[in-house]
């Protein structure tokens, strides 16, 4: 079985991003980036797939600036064993990501496609139903357990009022939920190795496919802030203000 | 122009997500209609056509739509959609499963989780866990919407006396399955409706002391949720968890206990009218947003406040 991982580079979880001072995007400069950490919970499951002898070969694909490499080979030395960059300098949105993917999947043929849930950047939380429509295959979102048999992909789903179970038939894609697995750290003899693993370039333009943006940023923007609150003292204190002042408990 | 509303419901009952749906959908057009897909669901379409605003309610009465399976729900979207120029669903786990693949089908682009409407074609949404709000305008002629529900107030249930239309729209993809569903039985409110939420985090310790929080819950008849840390370490099932990648909630009061504040939690609060923060790290960055904070241990605290209120 042969399994595809797309991932995306995005700014590392623990930057608080802000927006640039004339408002039009956000402030990127000198931010740390990392792999979407959705993206790597995918790698993982990849790997332990392959580790358990049910998968052959694990490709990852990104599209993005050639400063993506960088993740690539991240999830080569976490373990995929080839990697492709659909380069593309300007930001697509999921639509167009879809569609590349379509096209890579097309050419790869995996049996399996897994992706994030949602890219921490933008929240969107789109592409892998996307691709899953375009390609006609069936979709298992939000996973927290996976396991293959017979031509079928079996996913617990993590939503909003528990948890679901689905079965459905291969190729398929596949999302992932947090509690799907713990993501290892790459060993140094492993990012060495990784040095070494193929790692194909393809201009976006190549595919020739329509991937025009229908959606346009006007503005970025702060959240309204919330006013300075108060440190309370006692139990008393916080009691009475809740009643007193706020009257949100009678 | 008409907009179509996808209801959320369990065949039983309509999911109250569905009113602050429908208010949105409201700034953008005054013909609603409300899509009931499901099996056994004529109580629901009767409930869907008294909400304020509705104007038509479609009826599919099936097996193939009981668990709301994305592959047949959506192709039974993508084929009404001709007629409708705006298509919303509440961001729910639900809404995120099935919109995207209606959008593609469609050969849109979705505009995910909307907090508020400028026009017809230009939204606010909140993107990097909301340290951001961007603008964003669409040139796609179909509109296809998730909407964050905490940010629209909820249709008034009654005032609406639209006609119930019954569709045979049968699609069974045949691909995907569904298997089984354990849910949360639970006396309390929803996390999203709730009106107070007091959640835990690790500071919590295990998930026999979430016993702790029962105890307020029941006073105040509050929902409880969690940071992801305490759902990851086992102390209460997934659907407790609150933040970027859990849900969005935006209580009158929300009550953080032994959770530190990570933007990833903050994401999922920070819109709550009253925040409460009970943590014994004076530097915890959940103070920062909280309206009143309780510098102490919570297993002092908590039972203090229970006995207090
Ligand atoms: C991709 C991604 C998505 C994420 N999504 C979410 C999400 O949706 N929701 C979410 O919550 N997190 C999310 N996180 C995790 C987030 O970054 C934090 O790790 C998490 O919120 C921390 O949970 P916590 O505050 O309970 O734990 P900690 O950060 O460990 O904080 C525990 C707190 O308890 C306090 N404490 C300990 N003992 C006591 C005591 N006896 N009395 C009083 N206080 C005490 C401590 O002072 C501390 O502040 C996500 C992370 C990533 C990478
Ligand atoms: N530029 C990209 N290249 C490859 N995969 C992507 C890209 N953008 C998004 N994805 C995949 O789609 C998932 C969901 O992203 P999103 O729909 O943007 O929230 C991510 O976790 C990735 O697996």
């Amino acid at each position: 079985m042969k399994i595809l991982i797309p991932i995306k580079r995005v700014v590392d979880y623990n930057v608080k991003v802000r927006p640039t001072s004339d408002e039009s995007g956000v402030d990127l400069n000198n931010v740390k980036m990392a792999i979407n950490p959705f993206c790597e919970i995918a790698v993982e499951e990849a790997v332990r797939l392959k580790e358990s002898g049910v998968a052959e070969e694990i490709v990852a694909v990104t599209i993005g600036s050639s400063a993506a490499q960088e993740q690539l080979r991240t999830s080569l030395a976490l373990g995929a064993d080839r990697a492709i960059l659909v380069e593309s300098e300007t930001e697509l949105e999921p639509l167009g990501i879809a569609k590349l993917l379509k096209a890579v999947v097309e050419k790869e043929s995996p049996d399996l496609v897994i992706l994030g849930k949602q890219a921490i950047d933008g929240d969107n939380n789109q592409t892998g139903q996307k691709l899953a429509a375009l390609l006609g295959y069936p979709q298992a979102t939000f996973a927290s357990e996976l396991s293959i048999s017979d031509g079928k992909a079996t996913v617990t789903r993590e939503v909003d009022g528990g948890l679901q179970t689905v079965s459905v038939n291969l190729p398929a894609i596949v999302t992932t939920d947090l509690r799907l697995n713990e993501p290892r750290y790459a060993s140094l003899p492993n990012i060495m190795k990784a040095k070494s693993k193929p790692l194909d370039v393809m201009p976006v333009a190549d595919f020739e496919i329509d991937i025009t943006p229908r959606i346009s940023t006007l503005k970025v923007s702060l959240p309204p802030e919330r006013e300075a609150g108060v440190i309370v003292e006692t139990v008393d204190e916080l009691v009475d203000k809740l009643k007193n002042e706020a009257k949100v408990i009678t | 122009m008409t907009a179509l509303v996808i209801s959320e419901h369990n065949n039983e009952e309509l999911k109250s997500v569905t009113l602050n749906t429908i208010s949105a959908a409201k700034e953008l057009d005054n013909d609603i209609h409300v899509l009931v897909a499901g099996k056994e669901c004529a109580g629901v379409a009767e409930t869907s056509s008294k909400i304020d605003g509705v104007t038509k309610v479609l009826l599919v009465d099936s097996a193939e739509y009981e668990h709301f399976l994305a592959e047949n729900i959506s192709t039974l979207i993508s084929k009404i959609a001709d007629d409708y120029d705006f298509i919303l669903a509440p961001t729910t786990t639900s809404g995120k499963n099935f919109m995207p693949r209606v959008a593609a089908l469609l050969d849109v682009s979705q505009i995910s989780d909307i907090s508020a409407i400028e026009s017809t074609d230009t939204f606010q949404r909140p993107i990097y866990a909301g340290n951001c709000i961007a603008t964003v305008k669409t040139t796609d002629k179909k509109k296809v919407i998730t909407v964050r529900t905490t940010a629209f107030d909820a249709a008034p249930t009654e005032g609406g006396s639209a006609d119930i239309v019954s569709l045979e729209e049968v699609h069974n993809s045949g691909i995907s399955e569904f298997i089984k569903e354990e849910l949360a039985q639970s006396d309390r409110p929803e996390l999203t409706a709730a009106d107070v939420i007091i959640s835990g985090g690790r500071g919590m310790q295990n998930g026999d002391n979430f016993s702790l929080l029962e105890g307020i819950a029941d006073k105040l008849g509050a929902a409880i949720g969690a940071s992801r840390a305490a759902v990851d370490s086992g102390f209460v099932p997934n659907d407790y968890q609150v933040g970027q990648t859990g849900k969005i909630v935006a209580p009158n009061l929300y009550i953080a206990v032994g959770i530190s504040g990570a933007i990833q939690h903050l994401a999922g609060m920070k819109d709550s009218k009253v925040i409460v923060a009970i943590n014994k790290d004076e530097d915890a960055p959940i103070f920062q947003v909280a309206d009143y904070g309780l510098v102490g241990d919570l297993f002092d605290v908590v039972p203090e406040l229970e006995s207090k209120i």
